[in-house]
């Protein structure tokens, strides 16, 4: 049975007509064709699919599409300004903040949550923070950096 | 498409939901979609295949932290991040506090809620071990009616509550400690988020002399459900609290609980694990007490 959906996505208003069944990640993957969101566990574990809903980030293959209808999305694709990369996304190619970046839009988008909650997280908060983003190349620690770099550019 | 096929609903009013829930005249599994932390993986897995999905997200009755002055309500449906940056619950549910940052991670605590993870009945889960401690009061609503339960009795085993089919859980009615109280949670974890192997959480009050007036101590992952060591609480209310005495205390831990063993963690493990948090989280309430 299909559902119809409405949500803003990176400031755009879209809709479409969804299964009951599709995931949150699956309608911005496959109906809208972002596929800058990825999805890694599918069961809230790996954090590949974290965007923000309604400013703040959750992981978006453990909500329905339907679930969001009605509400505001951003998505990696929604954070760069024309060609002009965002703070986040620059500090993340500085400080080589991945290797072969499977996790890195779940990384950014909850690394630009977390600045909005904590404008200067120490080296520890941001460790604590990357709890629910999994990088299986064990590249934590330019990750790390990078946020810390990307927190500073993000206050100017 | 990872789960099976089911009809949604997305009632507005609680009244709406129970009569959704209430209709059961066919053979039809219905499920109440909250946070959907837990159902929605479990869905994708096929573990669960409901038929009708009922999602309670929009029903604003819900929502919300209210202080009552020695208690402190909250809306089943109100997010976990929400009760945990709530400065009421900082201030007068500093058990609930301490617990909320190792349930899961941010980003499932923005969308998981506290009523959803307390009707899973996870032996391991923080918040159901939180309101079993405190003895918190559940209120519930079906189509043709009201109850109050306690949260002791409500955990009856692995996953499973004392919610007749039709049930609603919409309130969770924590009780506040007047006086000089502190309070602790701790847990051992394969990485943090993920599931608890042993937890536990101790509250205490104390007199102006400093005598232990009261004691609320439970431990997680050491049974088929969340456990009250009544036992160990018997042991320090009315005495002055020595590390002696505490560890004389915690002693019979490993005797009072009934782990089994996991892949992550054997029995053994755990009951040992056990009483060194326990006894962790009994220094940590004291030290919180005495200024």
């Amino acid at each position: 049975m299909s559902v119809s959906v409405s949500m803003t996505v990176n400031g755009e208003a879209v809709s479409g007509n969804v299964e009951g069944r599709t995931l949150l990640v699956q309608f911005i993957r496959e109906h809208l064709g972002l596929t800058g969101t990825h999805v890694g566990c599918d069961t809230s574990q790996c954090g590949a699919c974290v965007v923000h809903i309604n400013g703040t980030s959750k992981k978006s293959c453990t909500t329905l599409a339907v679930q969001a209808d009605g509400a505001d999305i951003k998505t990696i694709e929604g954070l760069a300004n024309g060609d002009e990369l965002h703070p986040m996304q620059a500090a993340f190619r500085e400080h080589h903040g991945l290797q072969c970046g499977f996790c890195t839009p779940g990384m950014v988008m909850s690394a630009v949550d977390l600045v909005k909650e904590n404008p200067s997280p120490s080296e520890q908060e941001i460790r604590d923070w990357l709890e629910g983003n999994l990088c299986r190349c064990t590249g934590y620690h330019n990750i790390v950096k990078a946020i810390k770099a990307g927190a500073e550019a993000m206050r100017g | 498409m990872k789960a099976a096929e089911f009809e949604y609903f997305r009632p507005t009013t609680l009244d709406e939901a129970c009569g959704l829930l209430a209709d059961t005249g066919d053979d039809a599994d219905r499920c109440l979609l909250a946070g959907g932390q837990t159902l929605v993986p479990m869905m994708a897995m096929r573990l669960a295949r409901p038929t009708h999905l009922i999602d309670i997200n929009r029903i604003t009755e819900l929502q919300g932290i209210r202080d009552l002055g020695g208690s402190v309500e909250i809306g089943a449906g109100t997010r976990q991040r929400a009760v945990e940056k709530d400065p009421i619950t900082r201030r007068k549910l500093p058990l609930l506090a301490a617990a909320l940052p190792h349930v899961g991670h941010h980003q499932t605590r923005n969308r998981g809620t506290v009523g959803g993870s307390i009707v899973l009945g996870d032996a391991s889960a923080e918040i159901p071990l939180v309101a079993l401690i405190l003895n918190a009061t559940l209120i519930i609503h079906r189509r043709d009616g009201r109850r109050e339960t306690m949260a002791d009795g409500f955990f009856e085993g692995p996953m499973m509550t004392a919610l007749e089919p039709g049930d609603i859980l919409t309130t969770i009615r924590f009780p506040v400690w007047d006086g000089t109280t502190g309070s602790a949670f701790h847990e051992v974890a394969p990485r943090k988020g993920d599931y608890a192997l042993v937890s536990a959480g101790a509250q205490v009050a104390l007199d102006a002399n400093g005598t232990c007036i009261r004691a609320a101590i439970g431990v997680g992952g050491c049974a088929p459900t969340p456990l009250r060591l009544q036992a160990v609480e018997d042991a320090l209310v009315g005495q002055r609290l020595t590390d002696a005495l505490i560890t004389q205390a915690i002693a019979p831990v490993p005797d009072l609980i009934d782990p089994e063993s996991s892949v992550h963690a054997s029995a053994a493990y755990r009951r040992r694990a056990a009483p060194q948090l326990v006894q962790r989280a009994l220094l940590d309430a004291l030290s919180e007490a005495r200024p």
